[in-house]
């Protein structure tokens, strides 16, 4: 038997195959160490005086001109290069790939930000958006690496036969991957105006340019190489301030396994928190704010007219007593102050309300940090309803989350640029693994921000906060503000309001870093982004060149011909992409979210069902998708309250056994499956040739040409 | 050992024992991310001072995936070989 293992031919690929690894491993391990060196270089100029600004763009342009630089080196127009370079990326370059080009801005923004205001819901990205890679791993990669082609409509229309499969599958993968791309751009244009200051749509097209060289000039060739580099600035930028962080609370350089303690530190002084006599007095005052909006909220227009006449008398008693100067012009701006219309003030007091509602509860609002899904199950009927629906939400997201990884057609592209069936199983590994470096740190640095922010912050006096309280104060209100409400000079919890996405990019100020480590975070979330975006552009650019063009309009097309009309296509995409961030789309999260419900919902079923299921039909299977997507995209529509103003459904929102939006595809999914498996069992069974594709997929072994 | 396989046989043999490496893998993804995280409330003992759900949620379960996958292409790997399927590359 193991004589049988190297067959004529196959030693030499594996020789060449092995040097190129060499050469990779030496290329990277010194871009590796030059960056340390860049970072160190950095931080020895900012100790002699090099201002702030300085660095922060000398990181964007570093990193952007490296990234364009790569793209330039790799640039191609050979078709299997340019659609999968070239097949014969290493497993373990193809994990780190897939890894910077699977974290996106969400990732590495949000998600700590996203773990630190909700606690343990927030562990249902988490488990997630690592789970989804086991089914990567078992269902879908060494069978799509085996089929090998270049796009994951090509597998659908030879699985399924005629160009509808292939056709909804193109439709499929542009809208999931237009949605995750516009969230990504706008990520982008976020980093770059914070990193360097210039304007949010500036930022944009700075960004874009450094999008457009890797993927415009050499296609997945040039994406794979700089999503490496990308990944390596990702993970060090990530870990840093983490581990000092724990170095300095707990002494111990490895965050992951020491933040428990840190945790129920954490539980401990939520307790305290929740009946401390302070923060109760400020409660209070949110509670008699809250009460008193919703008395206005009971006629808006009268209680508008009475504000107008109050604030008018006011500012008349001061002009006849010849008030200061600065009393005039205050109670002038309370008037200036006051909404237009009655429906501008209803919709402006119900959102000040439901502010204050929130800062009335105990933490801010934030759940106690361990505590396992909302309610609770031995309380009162409502109690016990609130805690059913939270558990189910969770256990929802999580299914749609890791369902859709699955089927997220820029990630199972990555599969085809391996070289072999065995690399593709062991690439998902590398995957999974470079991820897992990131997601298993996330919740201890929310863990450790909140035992920061408990224990330093909580109780100063308002002139002796650290000065990075007031930099992003400056910055940008809804992501950091603090107001004395109670007037005692002392911060207390419910009186600051903090955004999710500061979380990561203050830590490494929080724990008390050089501003060149808070450069080299920015410089990481941008490369996530980046690579992201670049994965996606190229995603939706080949399904249309490639799946559309090629095989559907002009299969005699040349194939310099195809990777020009791919690279035109994604310049039209990157540009449609740009403009539509550039209008702030409101809820990015949930655009992010949804993308993955949809991915869900129109691929897993189907491709799955392809790979397992001999008697799956083309008729039932492009069913199946449009059922999956229709249910998936209805149910958005119907219940998530941006969506129903777009689309303006306006009948009271009817949630399905209490499953939120963002899960929409709990739905989609299973009713893929039904449909596919009625349908066909009434339809005719597939051909030979049919029988004979779904063979060739599921044995690795190859015929001998 | 006695008799060589037939082709055919090896690979009806391979791939039967794939779905059923495949469905066990997936009914331990499926314990560990569902049915554990169902019981979440239940399984709040204190682990190195995490609640232990919470730990299984923020550290054991993607643990658990990697492991999971790391064994598959691991287990596969000796299945190909076993079986006669190992991919040659070209």
């Amino acid at each position: 038997m193991k004589g049988l293992k190297k067959r004529p031919g196959a030693g030499g690929a594996t020789a060449s195959e092995s040097a190129f690894k060499q050469q990779l491993n030496k290329v990277y391990r010194w871009y590796t160490l030059a960056f340390f060196m860049f970072v160190v270089v950095l931080a020895v100029l900012e100790q002699a005086g090099l201002p702030r600004e300085w660095i922060g763009f000398i990181f964007l342009f570093a990193t952007i001109g490296l990234y364009a630089a790569i793209g330039i080196m790799s640039r191609t127009t050979d078709a299997t290069e340019y659609y999968v370079a070239g097949r014969r990326v290493p497993a373990v370059y193809n994990g780190m790939a897939t890894g910077a080009d699977w974290m996106s801005a969400a990732s590495f923004i949000g998600l700590a930000g996203t773990l630190y205001l909700t606690g343990y819901s927030g562990l249902a990205f988490i488990l997630g958006w690592t789970g989804g890679y086991c089914l990567v791993a078992l269902l879908l990669a060494p069978y799509l690496r085996k089929f090998g082609q270049f796009t994951i409509p090509d597998f659908l229309g030879e699985r399924y036969g005629g160009h509808l499969p292939r056709l909804l599958g193109v439709m499929a993968a542009i809208l999931v991957s237009f949605i995750y791309v516009v969230a990504q751009i706008y990520g982008v244009g976020l980093i770059t105006s914070r990193l360097v200051g210039v304007a949010f749509e500036l930022g944009i097209f700075l960004g874009l340019g450094g999008i457009l060289v890797c993927s415009f000039l050499g296609g997945m060739r040039a994406v794979t190489w700089t999503q490496v580099a990308q990944y390596i600035v990702i993970i060090v930028a990530y870990l840093i301030p983490v581990v000092w962080l724990s170095v300095k609370q707990t002494g111990v350089p490895v965050p992951q396994v020491v933040y428990g303690y840190q945790l129920e530190k954490v539980t401990a002084k939520e307790k305290e928190l929740a009946s401390d006599p302070k923060e109760l007095e400020v409660r209070q005052i949110f509670a008699s704010l809250s009460q008193e909006l919703a008395e206005k909220l009971k006629d808006p227009a009268a209680a508008l007219m009475n504000d107008k006449a109050k604030a008018e008398a006011r500012l008349a008693a001061l002009r006849q007593a010849d008030a200061s100067f600065a009393d005039l012009s205050a109670a002038e701006k309370t008037l200036s102050s006051l909404p237009r219309t009655a429906t501008a003030a209803e919709s402006t007091w119900s959102r000040r309300k439901a502010a204050a509602d929130t800062k009335s509860q105990p933490l801010n609002g934030m759940p106690p940090h361990a505590a396992q899904f909302a309610g609770d199950p031995d309380g009162d009927p409502e109690a016990q309803q609130t805690y059913d629906e939270s558990r189910r939400n969770f256990l929802a997201l999580a299914f749609c989350l890791m369902v859709g990884t699955a089927a997220l057609p820029h990630i199972l592209m990555r599969y085809y640029t391996v070289p072999s069936v065995k690399a593709a199983r062991e690439s998902v590994t590398w995957s999974l693994f470079f991820i897992f470096l990131l997601y298993f740190t996330a919740p201890a640095l929310a863990v450790m921000v909140k035992f920061e922010v408990f224990n330093v912050l909580i109780g100063t006096p308002f002139d002796q906060l650290p000065a990075w309280v007031a930099a992003w104060n400056k910055v940008d209100p809804s992501l950091l503000s603090v107001t004395d409400v109670n007037q005692d000079g002392l911060l207390q919890l419910n009186e600051m309001s903090i955004g999710g996405d500061i979380i990561v990019l203050a830590t490494a100020e929080i724990a008390g870093l050089p501003y060149v480590i808070s450069g080299l975070v920015a410089a990481g979330g941008l490369a996530a982004a980046l690579s992201t975006a670049d994965g996606l552009l190229l995603t939706i650019a080949n399904a249309l060149s490639h799946d559309v063009y090629y095989k559907m309009i002009d299969p005699n097309a040349s194939t310099a011909r195809r990777v020009t009309i791919s690279k035109v296509l994604l310049l039209m995409v990157a540009l449609a992409a740009a403009y539509v961030a550039a209008q702030k789309p409101a809820d990015i999260l949930f655009l992010v979210s949804a993308a993955f419900s949809l991915a869900a919902s129109a691929f897993f079923p189907a491709l799955v069902l392809g790979i397992f299921w001999k008697r799956a039909t083309g008729i039932a299977a492009s069913l199946g998708m449009i059922c999956g997507l229709a249910i998936t995209f209805y149910y958005m529509v119907t219940t998530q309250p941006w969506l129903r103003d777009i689309f303006g459904v306006t009948r009271p929102v009817e949630l399905w056994w209490g499953i939120q939006p963002i899960s929409a595809g709990v739905f989609g999914v299973p009713l893929g499956f039904a449909v596919i498996v009625l349908i066909s069992w009434i339809t005719p069974a597939p051909g030979r040739e049919v029988e004979e594709l779904v063979e060739h997929v599921r044995y690795p072994r190859r015929q001998r040409v | 050992m006695s008799s060589k396989p037939t082709p055919a046989e090896n690979r009806r043999l391979y791939w039967r024992k794939t779905l059923r490496l495949t469905a066990g893998l997936l009914l331990i993804w499926f314990l560990v991310s569902f049915v554990a995280t169902y019981f979440a409330r239940d399984l709040n003992f204190t682990f190195f001072g995490w609640p232990f759900s919470f730990w299984l949620g923020a550290q054991g379960g993607p643990l658990v995936y990697v492991l999971l996958v790391g064994f598959y292409a691991w287990a596969m790997n000796r299945l190909d070989a076993a079986h006669d399927q190992d991919d040659v590359v070209d």
